[in-house]
């Protein structure tokens, strides 16, 4: 690791300050960021910690729209008896990733096999960020690319809350990451699917078994489709096929669920 | 009614208390003052040529003491091999010179290049930054196959190809066998991969090398499992320092599983360099640079045909193996795929002919050498399989197959075709006991009730042997070992009655430091709490060879009981002394000796006390003193055996396996502490478990790790694994050492693989998939039934 020089604002406000020095990076729970530090593959000259700001540790819930601080730990959030967001956090990583991990830091690195971008975009959740709000559907922008600007901090998080979802996981075996995610989210205009770990492309939508499944809600209705296996990953735990088969498989068994 | 101490009773691991509250010594707690730290520079590319290293810009850094390359190193000896294979022809193996550090030529991604010295390790780390390293890459070899073609990229440009030896064993057999083949009734062939794995111990390795300029001496601190082969390797055949100059200490150790087995270059480098700079060098193994750097396991590609008669009686066994041996010769690796193999291709088995064939290759990978069971896991492998194939084959019971060829109880000391006489073995009635604590008869009720969960339930049985207690000094000899096997131990009583052990035999979490003391306590009479365990220190230690191969107890135990038995030889004439008995009357039982027939009696404290305080002693007969040394050289290898029932469901769908349940029926002959031969046979079950599903070493074919961290390569975790089910009440002892002992520390690794796998393919059978090669993820089992479909 490199020396940095370290920073813990209170406020947003200079967080955002902060930030915008030279070479300044934001750092959240430090489960991505820490460990790429100590293998010299980051070299940020100030980390920003965004631990010490006390609005972006809020949960709230009126029934409608979840809201989660940015800073909200992933064990919080598993704590907090939320549907399939709470299911999802639970099984983020182990005790000591969930206890240091945060949704906004996990979702401003959009890692392409993280759980909770699936969650994000099949919930058509919005980002909140310290200058404006963006829709899910324009936040992610293929592998560790997100719209987010320079210095741009996330908030919180607004989940619609749904009429039923589910998430079903299929580990990596390794490093225990998404082989295959997919969040299903049932909604009274229609269903969402969003699929983690599977494509190059990041997080994605399959929108055909969204109409199949906006027809009719049961895993029955996946009969027939299929997902191409162009563009999804190959690596030593899957091939294409079977990663776009998986797809399939987790997404009638998160219908079945939800 | 269990004992409560002595041999047989289960006291808890008296060491576990230090390494449970953070008091455990390890070599990395170790700081030396004016201590340095080294940062190597390693290959990033398989192969290459280099051209020039330039240090100029590194040396101006700050902190920076001293950068070595290989240049420094001429004229000091090579990293060298322990054991010389003779090829089918009757010619030495190939054998290249392995330098500390690279000199002209780059052979594995993790080869060192260059060592930077600093006052810390982040300044050496930063000087490495700006050092100049020109390599020019050059293709690899990398499948070994590839690497035997002609025309391949040689690893070794001195050698004459990339091919180590070309193995026969027993050569006299070769015609026969093929004629046995040829005419059988029936031939099962399979083709299959031993996969190449990484130990991971849990603590990575570490070195500290410091000389003393007064007294010209030397100490190597090092995570090894046996200080006394690193000072015997690393002395006379690199650096040429004489042993009564270099001290060599392993202190608490994290796990070996054989990777510490080996002399690396780092623990020369550090002693080296500790000389050269005048102060101690230490060296601490990132997780990254051990996946480079520590020794791998296995990685053997067989084709292995069973012979049967038209009764199913095994007729021959012929197989062809491909070893890698990596870009260099680890202190092992050519005794692992033959001596430690081909001799255990008979298994549990009548089988008369057999004729093993291994060609040990180069290639640009890290050094493959011994891991938790070497060679004998890969017999074991092959051998289980095939059976369970012809089973499948024939239409026959697998475990019929098995019994039906089994060695007979009377049939012992049985003398197999492969150069090995097995001493004693029951290996009907392990199968029995399996047969009951696996429940085997309610199998097709759990199978029925797995197929209405949509899951696919198989039953994997495999019955095993090894070769343990490694092993007759003058045998090895004549296979190639340049060391010998025996092990050292020293009694030392002290005046109060407690008692040192020092023993040759290291402990890095077989629990020594619990089990030896047990044996002394059970000859003597005394509490254990009144005998410690030292090991690992040649300054404290008579001349040992360590502890790998299950050798501790039946080798490294027997020497503790020949040294314990003259020390009570010599107690029993002192007792004889003070009692005024003859010598011959004399017993020795609970702790107090008395004479046969009277009330008279001395106790243990009172001989040694008079041992120390010679007033009334016979001096004229007898030097005060109580303390005796014995070397224990075996006179055959122990062989432990077992029968090993695994019980996966495999989720179609996914392909994921789950390991339902897991039985272990094992005979390890005498046992001295049940608990810790349940966890070791647990912990070897994991590492099985971990091998037949998770863990796998992969290169590309450029020679890039591609499993080089826990993202990518699997280890077993606890949710991976089953409750187990452990007996070993099946106990023929060993005939030729004091205990009956037999070892028991790689029997899991060894049994678990091929029941693991055994099950799957039996899962599978509906699709007539016939074999999946490990580790069975969830991606290849799916694309097996994809294939099948």
């Amino acid at each position: 690791m490199y020396n940095f020089e370290f920073v813990k604002p209170s406020t947003v406000a200079e967080a955002v300050a902060a930030l915008a020095s030279e070479d300044a990076q934001a750092l959240g729970g430090g489960q991505t960021l820490i460990p790429t530090m100590k293998q010299r593959l980051a070299s940020p000259a100030k980390l920003v910690s965004l631990t010490g700001i006390e609005e972006m540790k809020e949960i709230d819930s009126d029934g409608k729209v979840l809201t989660i601080g940015g800073g909200v730990t992933h064990a919080e959030v598993a704590a907090g008896g939320y549907g399939a967001i709470s299911e999802l956090a639970g099984n983020i990583g182990d005790p000591a990733v969930r206890n240091r991990g945060t949704i906004g830091g996990s979702l401003a690195n959009n890692d392409p096999s993280a759980d909770y971008p699936a969650a994000v975009l099949a919930s058509n959740a919005t980002i909140v960020t310290n200058n404006r709000t963006i829709a899910a559907d324009d936040y992610f922008e293929g592998m560790f690319s997100t719209a987010l600007m320079d210095g741009e901090i996330i908030i919180s998080v607004q989940f619609p809350v749904p009429e039923a979802a589910n998430y079903q996981k299929f580990e990596q075996p390794a490093s225990r990451f998404a082989l295959v995610g997919v969040f299903v989210a049932k909604y009274p205009d229609g269903v969402r699917v969003a699929v983690t770990g599977a494509s190059e492309g990041g997080v994605f939508r399959w929108t055909a078994a969204e109409e199949a499944l906006s027809a009719s809600f049961s895993p029955d209705a996946l009969d027939g489709l299929s997902l191409d296996a162009e563009g999804m990953i190959e690596d030593l735990h899957g091939s294409p096929a079977y990663r776009a088969h998986l797809v399939k498989v987790l997404t009638a068994r998160a219908v079945a669920a939800a | 009614m269990p004992k409560d101490h002595g041999i047989g009773a289960s006291p808890k691991r008296r060491e576990d208390v230090r390494f449970l509250t953070g008091n455990g010594k390890y070599t990395d707690d170790i700081n030396a003052p004016n201590q340095t730290y080294v940062y190597f520079v390693r290959s990033d590319v398989a192969h290459g040529t280099i051209n020039k290293i330039d240090t100029s810009d590194a040396e101006k850094m700050p902190g920076v003491v001293r950068i070595f390359t290989g240049a420094d190193f001429e004229g000091v000896g090579g990293v060298p091999c322990g054991w010389q294979v003779t090829d089918r022809f009757g010619e030495p193996m190939q054998e290249p010179a392995h330098p500390v550090l690279a000199q002209g030529k780059v052979r594995h991604v993790g080869d060192p290049i260059v060592a930077v010295v600093a006052e810390t390790l982040e300044q050496a780390r930063d000087a490495a930054e700006v050092l100049e390293v020109d390599i020019t890459e050059l293709p690899a070899v990398i499948d070994m196959k590839e690497a035997l073609k002609e025309g391949a990229p040689k690893v070794h440009d001195d050698l004459t190809s990339n091919l180590c030896y070309d193995w026969g064993f027993v050569e006299e057999n070769r015609e026969a066998v093929d004629e046995a083949i040829k005419n059988a009734a029936h031939v099962t062939t399979l083709e299959l991969r031993n996969n190449r794995l990484v130990a991971n111990p849990m603590e990575p390795r570490v070195a500290i090398g410091e000389y003393d300029a007064s007294n010209d001496e030397y100490t190597l601190y090092t995570t090894s499992q046996n200080p006394h082969v690193i000072r015997l390797l690393m002395g006379a055949f690199v650096l040429g320092i004489p042993e009564h100059k270099l001290r060599v200490v392993s202190p608490d150790v994290g796990g070996g599983f054989g990777t510490k087995i080996f002399h690396y270059a780092e623990e020369a480098f550090c002693t080296f360099a500790a000389k050269a700079i005048n102060r101690p060098v230490k060296w601490t193994s990132s997780r990254s640079e051990a996946f480079m750097s520590d020794a791998h396991g296995r990685d053997h590609v067989t084709k292995i045909e069973l012979a049967l008669d038209k009764d199913n009686n095994f007729l021959a066994v012929r197989t062809d193996t491909y070893a890698n041996m990596g870009a260099y010769l680890s202190t092992f690796a050519p005794s692992v795929p033959t001596w430690l193999h081909g001799t255990l291709m008979a298994g549990n088995y009548t089988t008369p002919l057999i004729y093993v064939n291994v060609k040990a290759v180069f290639t640009n990978t890290v050094p493959v050498d011994a891991y938790r069971g070497a060679g004998r896991p890969e017999a074991s492998f092959q051998l289980e399989r095939v059976i369970d194939k012809a089973a499948r084959e024939l239409g026959v019971d697998p475990i019929a197959l098995r019994r039906q060829n089994f060695i007979k109880p009377d049939q012992f000391p049985y003398a197999t075709p492969v150069a090995v006489e097995y001493d004693t073995g029951n290996y009907d009635a392990t199968m029995d006991k399996i047969e009951e604590i696996a429940d085997l008869a309610g199998f097709e009720a759990r199978k029925a009730e797995s197929a209405k969960n949509g899951k696919l339930r198989g039953l994997g049985i495999a019955h095993y042997i090894e070769a343990c207690g490694i092993a007759p000094s003058n045998l090895v000899g004549q296979l190639g070992a340049r060391a010998g096997l025996y092990e050292s131990a020293t009694v030392r009583v002290n005046a109060t009655g407690s008692i040192s052990v020092m023993t040759g035999s290291h402990s890095h979490g077989q629990g020594h430091e619990t089990a030896f003391p047990q044996v002394i306590a059970e000859m003597i009479g005394i509490d254990e709490s009144q005998i410690d365990i030292v090991h690992g220190d040649t300054a404290k230690i008579p001349m040992g060879m360590g502890t790998y191969g299950s050798r501790s107890l039946a080798v490294g135990g027997s020497a503790m009981v020949k040294a314990a038995e003259k020390v009570i030889a010599k107690a029993k004439k002192i007792a004889a002394h003070l009692l005024e008995a003859g010598e011959d009357d004399i017993e020795l039982a609970n702790g107090e000796f008395t004479v046969a027939g009277t009330d008279k009696s001395v106790a243990w404290g009172d001989v040694t006390l008079a041992a120390y305080v010679p007033h009334n002693y016979p001096l004229e007969d007898l030097e005060p003193g109580l303390e005796e040394t014995a070397f224990y050289d075996p006179a055959n290898f122990t062989y432990p055996s077992g029968a090993y029932a695994c019980e996966v469901e495999v989720d179609p769908e996914t392909g994921k396996v789950e390991v339902c349940s897991f039985a272990a029926a094992d005979d390890f002959g005498n046992i001295i502490n049940p608990m810790i031969v349940d966890g070791q046979v647990h912990g070897g079950i994991a590492q099985g478990i971990g091998q037949a599903l998770l863990e796998n070493c992969v290169y590309d074919s450029d020679g890039q790790l591609l499993s080089g961290s826990y993202m990518d390569y699997t280890m077993p975790r606890a949710d991976d694994l089953p409750n187990y089910t452990v007996d070993h009440s099946c106990q023929t002892p060993c005939t030729h050492n004091p205990l009956g002992v037999k070892g028991c520390g790689e029997a899991g690794a060894i049994g678990s693989p091929p029941a693991v796998i055994n099950a799957v393919v039996d899962a599978l059978s509906d699709y007539g998939i016939t074999h999946i090669d490990m580790p069975a993820t969830p991606a290849r089992v799916w694309e097996a039934i994809q294939a099948a479909k």
